[in-house]
C-alpha cells in the first residue's frame, strides 16, 4: 500500500485543463475531430480546386491569343494600356500569335479560349480618323470567356470612337475647317494620350482571393464550425453518459467543467485551422497572407464559432439533437458566408445577409490582408469578436444549466 | 472527532414541480458503518443521495460530510466523498487506467500519485491485467467494477453507492457485495441504496426504509423486525420421541408455539439465532436425533409490507 492519496480540491484552472486534456485525448482516439476538422475540408478544397480552377492554376485567367499585324501606336497602346494590366491582375494570360490564322486555329482546338486580331493598317485608320476594326475570335465552348473578351475589345473601340467624335466636333467648329493632316495630328495626339485617371481596383483583383486560396479558406472556416462543436457538445455527452454527475461530485468548481469544454473547442478549432493553412499552402499553393494576420483571424473566427455553436447547444436536450441543430446552422451560415461561392458579390439583400455570417467576415479579413498591412483586418476581427461576445455571453448564461445532473 | 458521524443529514427536502420527491429525511452514518437506504423504485433514494453528494440543490435541510457542510457549490466536503452513480460513469474511449488517473487528478493528486493510486485500485477491483484496454472493450461486469473503483480513488471517508448491482450478473454482484463489505470493515462509512432486500440485509449495519420520499423507519435489521413484532420460525427434521421434545420446548419462555409434524417439529420462537443452542440441547437430552435445522427469520420485505401495505417490488 502506498501513501494515503491526496485529498484536496483541484485548482479551477488546472481542473479545466485536465478536462480539456481528457476530451482531446478521447477526440483523437475516435478520429471524429481529425475527419471533420482536417480530412474532409482538405478533400473538399482539393475537389473544388480541381473542378473550378485546377489545383495548381488560377481558374479565372483566360488564355487569350493576340495577333497584331499592325505596328502603329494605337494597337501598341491597346496592348500596353488595356491587355497588359489585365494580365497583371490575373484575368488574362496573353499569348502572342504570329498571324490571325494561327490564332484562329489555336482557338478552335481549345488551346486558346479566345483571340483578338488587330489587322495591318489599324493605327493608320484610327489616326486618319477613319473607320477601323479589330476581330474577336471565340471558342464556342467558352461563351462566358467570349463575352469578357468582347467587353474588353468594345471598351477600347468605344474610347476610339469618342476620340473620332471629339476630333470631328473640333473640325466642324473650326472656322474654315481643318485639313486632313491637322485632323490626323489631333487624332494621333488624342489616341496616344495616357489615361488621365487610373483606378486601382483592389476589390476586383488584388483584394479578391484567388481560387486556390478561396476554396482552401472557405472549406477551412466552413468545417471550423463543425470542429468546435465537438467541445461544447461534450457537455451534453457527459450528461447523457452519466459522467457529468461524477465530475460534479469531484472537488472542482462547475465553472471548470465549462471552461474545460470551451478550451477543448478552441484547441480543436485553432489546431485544425492551422493544419489546414499549412497543408493547403504546401499542397495547393494557397496564399493565406501575413501569418500574424492569419493567426489573428483564425483565433477570432474560432471564438465566434465557439460562441454560436455553444449557444445552439444550450437549446438542445441531448448531444444528438445539438449536433443536428449545429450542423444546420453551420451549413446555413457557411452558405451565407460565401464559403462555397462568393455571395458577397450577389445582388440585393443576399449580399447584406452575408454580414450575419462570421465566415464572411473571416474571408473578407483574408481578402483585406492580401491588399494591405495588418491594420486593415481590424474591422473583420472586431466583427468576429462581436459575434463572440454576444453569442458567448448568452451561451455562458445558459450553459450553466448544462453542468447539472 | 473520530466519534462524530461521517455523514449527518437533517430535514432534507426536494420538490420537482408539485411532486415532493424527498420530504424531511434525516439520518447519520458513523465511521465503518454501512447504511442502507432501502425502498422501491421512485421512492426518493437517488434524489436523497444526489443532495448528499452535492449534485442537486435541496429546498431545505442540512448535510455535512466529515464535518464539512455540503452544498452544490462547495468543494471542501467533496474531498472526503466517493460517489458511484447508478449508471456507468466512465469514458469508453479511455483505458481503465486512463479513466482512473483522470478522476484521481481531479482530487488534487499529481500525475505520479494518480498513476500509483490508479494501479492500487485496479488491483483492488481485479482489473490490473486489462488496465491498458479501452473500457468500451470491457464486459458489463468489468465496467461495473471500474465504476466502483473510480469512487474509491480518493480513499473516501464516505462512499455513496447508488444501486451498484442493477443489471449485474450474479457472479459480479457477489463480488461487488464482498468488496463493499470489505470497505466498511476497513473503516469506511458506506451509504448504499438498493431495492434488493437481500443486499440490504447482507451488507448493512443499519437500514433506512424510504417510501414516497419519506424515511418511514430506521434501525438495525433486528430493530426493524422487532418493530413489526414478528417471530422466527425453526423447522427441525428429527427422529425419535419428537412429541416429548415438543412438549418440553413449549414450556420455554422464548418459544411461542411448538407443533409436531410428519418428520419433526415446527417452532415459533423469538431470537432463533440466540436460542437455537438451547433447542438442540433439549432435543439431545430427550434422545432425539436432529437431521436438519431450518431457521426462517422475518425479513425486511416483511417489514416494508407491514409499514406500507405494499411489497418492495410493487
Amino acid at each position: 500500500m502506498t501513501e494515503q492519496p491526496a485529498r484536496r480540491p483541484r485548482a479551477p484552472a488546472r481542473a479545466a485543463l485536465l478536462i480539456a486534456e481528457k476530451d482531446l485525448k478521447a477526440r483523437i482516439r475516435d478520429r471524429s475531430a481529425l475527419i471533420f476538422g482536417i480530412l474532409v475540408p482538405l478533400g473538399l478544397a482539393f475537389i473544388f480546386n480541381a473542378i473550378f480552377g485546377g489545383v495548381s492554376g488560377n481558374s479565372l485567367a483566360i488564355s487569350l491569343g493576340v495577333a497584331v499585324s499592325d505596328h502603329g501606336p494605337v494597337s501598341q497602346a491597346f496592348v500596353r494600356q488595356v491587355l497588359d494590366p489585365l494580365q497583371r491582375s490575373g484575368l488574362l494570360v496573353l499569348h502572342t500569335e504570329p498571324s490571325a490564322a494561327a490564332a484562329r486555329s489555336l482557338t478552335a482546338n481549345g488551346t486558346l479560349r479566345a483571340a483578338i486580331v488587330i489587322p495591318s493598317g489599324f493605327s493608320g485608320a484610327v489616326l486618319a480618323n477613319q473607320p477601323a476594326s479589330m476581330t474577336v475570335i471565340e471558342n464556342a465552348s467558352a461563351p462566358v470567356t467570349a463575352q469578357i473578351v468582347h467587353a474588353i475589345a468594345e471598351g477600347y473601340t468605344a474610347d476610339l470612337n469618342r476620340i473620332r467624335l471629339s476630333v470631328r466636333t473640333v473640325a466642324a467648329n473650326s472656322p474654315g475647317g481643318l485639313s486632313p493632316a491637322r485632323i490626323g495630328q489631333l487624332a494621333a495626339r488624342a489616341a496616344a494620350a495616357e489615361v488621365p485617371v487610373a483606378i486601382r481596383d483592389i476589390s476586383a483583383s488584388t483584394k479578391e482571393l484567388d481560387n486556390k486560396s478561396f476554396y482552401s479558406a472557405g472549406m477551412a472556416v466552413f468545417f471550423l464550425f463543425f470542429t468546435v462543436s465537438f467541445g461544447v457538445t461534450g457537455l451534453l455527452e457527459e450528461r447523457n453518459d452519466g459522467t457529468m454527475a461524477r465530475l460534479i461530485a469531484a472537488p472542482i468548481p462547475r465553472a471548470s467543467i465549462l471552461a474545460g469544454k470551451l478550451i477543448t473547442s478552441f484547441v480543436l478549432g485553432a489546431f485544425s485551422m492551422t493544419v489546414l493553412v499549412i497543408a493547403t499552402s504546401l499542397l495547393f499553393g494557397a496564399s493565406w497572407g501575413n501569418p500574424a494576420g492569419v493567426a489573428l483571424l483564425i483565433a477570432a473566427a474560432t471564438l465566434a464559432a465557439i460562441g454560436i455553436m455553444s449557444l445552439i447547444a444550450t437549446f438542445a436536450r441531448n448531444a444528438e439533437q445539438a449536433s443536428n441543430w449545429q450542423s444546420v446552422v453551420a451549413v446555413i451560415l457557411g452558405l451565407l458566408g460565401g464559403t462555397f461561392f462568393p455571395v458577397s458579390q450577389a445582388p440585393g439583400i443576399l449580399s447584406k445577409l452575408t454580414l450575419i455570417a462570421p465566415q464572411a467576415w473571416f474571408l473578407r479579413g483574408l481578402g483585406d490582408l492580401r491588399a494591405g498591412s495588418l491594420s486593415v483586418i481590424w474591422t473583420p476581427i472586431a466583427a468576429l469578436l462581436v459575434f463572440t461576445v454576444v453569442t458567448g455571453a448568452v451561451a455562458l448564461f445558459r450553459l450553466r444549466h448544462l453542468a447539472e445532473v | 472527532m473520530a466519534d462524530s458521524p461521517v455523514l449527518q443529514c437533517h430535514g432534507l427536502r426536494r420538490k420537482f414541480g408539485d411532486l415532493v420527491a424527498v420530504d424531511d429525511v434525516s439520518f447519520q452514518i458513523a465511521h465503518g458503518e454501512t447504511y442502507g437506504l432501502l425502498g422501491p423504485n421512485g421512492a426518493g433514494k437517488t434524489t436523497t443521495i444526489s443532495m448528499i453528494a452535492g449534485l442537486l440543490e435541496r429546498d431545505a435541510g442540512e448535510v455535512s460530510v466529515a464535518g464539512k457542510p455540503m452544498t452544490t457549490r462547495t468543494v471542501q466536503a467533496k474531498v472526503a466523498l466517493g460517489y458511484v452513480p447508478q449508471d456507468l460513469a466512465i469514458y469508453p474511449d479511455l483505458s481503465g487506467l486512463e479513466n482512473l488517473v483522470f478522476f484521481a487528478r481531479l482530487y488534487g493528486m499529481s500525475r505520479a500519485q494518480a498513476k500509483g493510486r490508479a494501479r492500487e485500485v485496479l488491483e483492488l477491483i481485479g482489473l490490473s491485467d486489462r488496465a491498458g484496454d479501452q473500457t468500451k472493450k470491457y464486459s458489463g461486469g468489468m465496467k461495473r467494477r471500474l465504476n466502483i473503483g473510480v469512487g474509491l480513488l480518493n480513499d473516501p471517508k464516505l462512499l455513496i453507492l447508488d444501486e451498484p448491482t442493477v443489471g449485474v450478473d450474479p457472479q459480479s454482484r457477489n463480488a461487488i457485495l464482498e468488496s463493499v463489505s470489505g470497505l466498511s470493515s476497513a473503516g469506511m462509512a458506506v451509504l448504499y441504496t438498493t431495492h434488493y432486500m437481500e443486499e440490504a440485509e447482507r451488507l448493512c449495519d443499519r437500514v433506512g426504509i424510504i417510501d414516497h420520499g419519506n424515511l418511514i423507519a430506521e434501525g438495525t435489521r433486528r430493530e426493524l423486525v422487532g418493530m413489526v413484532g414478528e417471530f422466527d420460525s425453526v423447522s427441525l427434521t428429527a427422529s425419535g420421541d419428537v412429541s416429548a421434545v415438543a412438549q418440553a420446548l413449549a414450556t420455554m419462555d422464548f418459544v411461542k408455539k411448538a407443533s409436531v409434524t410428519e418428520d419433526g417439529i415446527d417452532l415459533v420462537v423469538s431470537d432463533a439465532r440466540d436460542n437455537l443452542p438451547g433447542i438442540l440441547a433439549e432435543a439431545a437430552a430427550q434422545g432425539v436425533a436432529i437431521k436438519s435445522v431450518e431457521v426462517t427469520e422475518p425479513d425486511l420485505e416483511a417489514v416494508f409490507l407491514h409499514l406500507t401495505g405494499r411489497a418492495l417490488r410493487d
